[in-house]
């Protein structure tokens, strides 16, 4: 699913119009963009959570040439799906296995 | 109980009144928006889809084989079933902007 088609199913459940819904799920996701890039963490229940992980500066290598390259720190965000969530993905798949 | 700040982080009623704020339409309705929005994302994962969201990150779905694991702590043998495990990989976008910023925070716990 894409963006455009999350909007368009959120749009067919409300009374908004597409536009309109276009804006909310703009809003939503750059709230959580803004507070992850201000090392803020977030939480939404039955959902997951979002934060940032630091990663530390490390000298990598180019696989082919075997050069060494400084790769810097930089901050990663980082998802984890709550309980809920977790499983839910995993119950399709139970559903569909056979126990073997 | 609305406005709860617990130690900067953000919940999802801090989203609901920035929708409600950006959007002209009564509370109810923002949270209602809201809580549709991430049934929708949870409901394509549930059916093994995966989702995409353009400039903010994709939800992928994994599927996991079988293996072997140990109790670390009593170093019994154990099966893992196969399992279906979601990963969140941020877009160069957002990636972006978790690292322009400047802020020299070390707060890690």
């Amino acid at each position: 699913m894409t963006k455009a088609e999350l909007v368009e199913r959120v749009a067919n459940q409300i009374n908004l119009t597409k536009k309109q819904t276009e804006v909310v799920v703009n809003t939503v996701f750059s709230s959580i963009t803004e507070s992850l890039a201000e090392g803020k963490k977030v939480e939404l229940r039955g959902f997951g959570s979002f934060r940032i992980r630091q990663r530390n500066a490390r000298v990598g290598r180019n696989p082919k040439s075997g050069q060494k390259v400084e790769v810097p720190s930089k901050k990663v965000p980082f998802f984890k799906a709550g309980k809920e969530l977790r499983e839910l993905v995993d119950k399709h798949e139970k559903a569909q296995e056979v126990e073997s | 109980m609305n406005k709860v700040d617990l130690n900067g982080t953000l919940v999802k009623a801090d989203i609901v009144d920035q929708v409600y704020e950006k959007v002209g339409f009564t509370r109810q309705e923002a949270v209602q928006a809201v809580e549709i929005l991430f049934d929708e994302i949870k409901s394509e994962l549930a059916h093994g889809n995966n989702v995409r969201i353009s400039r903010f990150a994709s939800f992928i779905l994994r599927e996991k084989k079988a293996r072997n694991a140990r109790n670390p702590k009593t170093g019994e043998t154990i099966r893992i079933r196969p399992r279906t495990v979601l990963t969140f990989k941020p877009s160069k976008q957002l990636l972006d902007s978790t690292n322009q910023s400047s802020c020299d925070d070390n707060s890690d716990s």
